[in-house]
């Protein structure tokens, strides 16, 4: 068993939803046989807590996150046996539901009812809260079709419900490093206010958030940063020690890699100013910070420190944002390039100013260039042979979206010679604003699901 | 001292992370000797004009001396980020590349030791 001493363990199997389902196990084996600690996994962007909220409209047993069963069927067993916590944020729009979908798991696998918590507080949809979003985004507000308003919860509720007692701890919208500080602050004990240990915490949270981002994930560029073993990364744990320091590790016997340089990328990852990185915690400071190699895929990172928690939570609004249509035809050989730009200008001749269209040569130039095609328009033809030609726009109504498709479809018989390929697809799209608000008006708590068989 | 030019991806590494309209580009160093060149050569104005065709609003270079490592921050570079833009890269996730492929001015026996990949 743990003790107050013993570094707080905490390890992680997801980075999102849609991440590999597989990467619990070596977790689990490997904080097994280290005495415990806490598995968590981050399975909720920006946009995946709307599409869970459009589940749950249809469905008012779903709403969370759909692979589930993928995630903790395999583990619980083993997280029960070996005093592993499991915290989560796949409650997403559902908490409730995923906490009885996992008591469910636990009765058909015959184990011992685990004790559930699940967070609750952060969706704000009494028409006060709607009403104090209002004041805060203006009044544009009204004129948007919400799916879902959630304040980002922090590390708070998490750690009550540990120290009650709790197994597994089902979250909606939490801040992602405070699935990582809720284990920590029960482990130790810290005040609320202990803000540079909580700052230190908080970047261990941040480091593992990603999941195998710091243990050889999207790090690799062949012949400058190879990786060995990427198609079985192992996910990463955080050894915290009682000043919230920490050293990030990965799980025994896989691939990936965790070195000086893997822990760096994702510490930069998503900050602005590293002396202020803030969460509902603590505005973490790392613009001091530097890593050691310990070797054996092990790096200590120090450094870090914390300053006063923003007084308001953030808020991310999602609501629906018209239609996205895409549309795709591919050239290949002689005048290939000059083929699919032709191809772009007859669509957007026949299109007119119906719709802003974006126009990229994939293959030639895509990613890199810029909505307006800037970029596109500045670089000459290079008589690329192989360039598959995309349209693109986004329109509120979906039939006027809808005339992209039949453009570029139409080329197959209209178009210049040899086009061959087409996919279209039109797919409804989810935006986002955010704002902050009184951390009072998120009534943020918890409560322990009652044992059912 | 004789300088050559090379592009930044002998220098350094980098990943590129969004929020909303606003891409943070890290930039960190082989070893201090390249850190060095960094501070220097990879300036807020430089990397401004490298990214002017997305029309950034404001470019900010935070330094990490204790990662020899900085961080750029490019505000209105995402044609408004996931909610608008049109582009693939919605995200763009791919940014940090066209980062690495600014050339800058080093010394040549710096140059000269540096890792590289085929032409």
């Amino acid at each position: 068993m743990t003790t107050l001493h013993s570094p707080c363990l905490v390890g992680c199997a997801t980075g999102f939803s849609g991440d590999r389902t597989d990467g619990a196990p070596p977790v689990v084996r490997t904080l097994a046989a280290r005495g415990g600690g806490t598995l968590i996994f981050e399975t909720l962007a920006e946009r995946t807590l709307a599409l869970a909220q459009l589940a749950r409209n249809q469905d008012p047993e779903a709403g969370y996150e759909p692979l589930l069963d993928d995630l903790v069927g395999p583990v619980l067993g083993d997280c029960l046996r070996h005093g592993i916590d499991i915290v989560s944020n796949f409650g997403a729009a559902n908490p409730p539901a995923a906490a009885r979908r996992i008591a469910a798991i636990a009765a058909e696998q015959g184990l011992p009812a685990p004790r559930i918590a699940v967070i609750h507080g952060d969706a704000l949809d009494s028409p006060e809260q709607r009403a104090l979003l209002r004041q805060r985004l203006g009044p544009e507000f009204d004129r948007l079709d919400v799916v879902s308003a959630n304040a980002y919860l922090g590390a708070e509720e998490i750690a009550q419900a540990l120290r009650a007692g709790a197994q597994v701890v089902v979250a909606g919208r939490v801040a992602d490093p405070s699935l990582t500080v809720g284990p920590v602050l029960a482990h130790y004990g810290w005040r609320a206010d202990d803000w540079p240990r909580l700052g230190r915490a908080t970047m261990a949270g941040h480091l593992l958030e990603c999941g195998t981002q710091v243990s050889g994930g999207y790090f690799a560029v062949p012949g400058l940063k190879d990786v060995p073993g990427l198609h079985e990364t192992g996910f990463p744990i955080a050894e915290i020690d009682a000043d919230g320091a920490c050293v990030i590790g990965k799980a025994g016997n896989t691939g990936g890699r965790v070195d000086a340089r893997t822990v760096k990328e994702q510490l930069l990852y998503e900050v602005h100013d590293p002396a202020r990185y803030l969460t509902p915690d603590v505005v973490a400071d790392l613009s001091q910070a530097g890593v050691t190699e310990l070797g054996g895929d092990r790096v200590a990172v120090h450094g870090i420190t914390g300053h006063a928690r923003p007084d308001e939570l953030k808020v991310n609004v999602c609501y629906r944002g018209g239609w996205l249509a895409e549309a795709e035809i591919s050239y290949a050989g002689v005048q290939a390039e000059a083929r699919a730009r032709l191809a772009g200008e007859i669509v957007a001749r026949r299109i007119g100013s119906a719709m802003k269209l974006r126009i990229d040569l994939i293959g030639a130039m895509s990613i890199l260039a810029d909505d307006g095609g800037a970029m596109l328009g500045g670089v000459p033809d290079r008589h690329r042979q192989d360039v598959r030609l995309r349209v693109a726009a986004r329109h509120d109504d979906r039939a006027t979206a809808e005339r992209v498709l039949r453009e570029v479809t139409a080329l197959y018989c209209c178009g210049p010679a040899g086009g061959g390929g087409v996919r279209t697809s039109l797919r409804p799209r989810l935006a986002t604003l955010s704002c902050t608000v009184p951390r009072e008006i998120a009534a943020a708590g918890w409560t322990l699901q009652e044992a059912r068989r | 001292m004789t300088t050559v030019n090379v592009p930044l991806y002998r220098l350094a590494h980098s990943r590129t992370g969004d929020k909303g309209d606003i891409s943070n580009i890290s930039l960190i160093a082989w070893d201090a000797e390249c850190y060095a060149v960094l501070l220097s050569e990879a300036t807020e104005v430089r990397v401004a004009q490298w990214f002017g065709y997305r029309k950034p609003t404001r470019v900010t270079r935070y330094v990490l001396p204790g990662l020899q490592a900085m961080n750029f921050v490019l505000e209105g570079v995402l044609d408004g980020g996931v909610n608008s833009a049109l582009n693939l890269d919605a995200h763009g996730k791919g940014l940090s590349f066209h980062l690495l492929a600014l050339q800058v001015e080093a010394p040549a026996e710096l140059a000269a030791r540096l890792p590289d990949v085929p032409a």
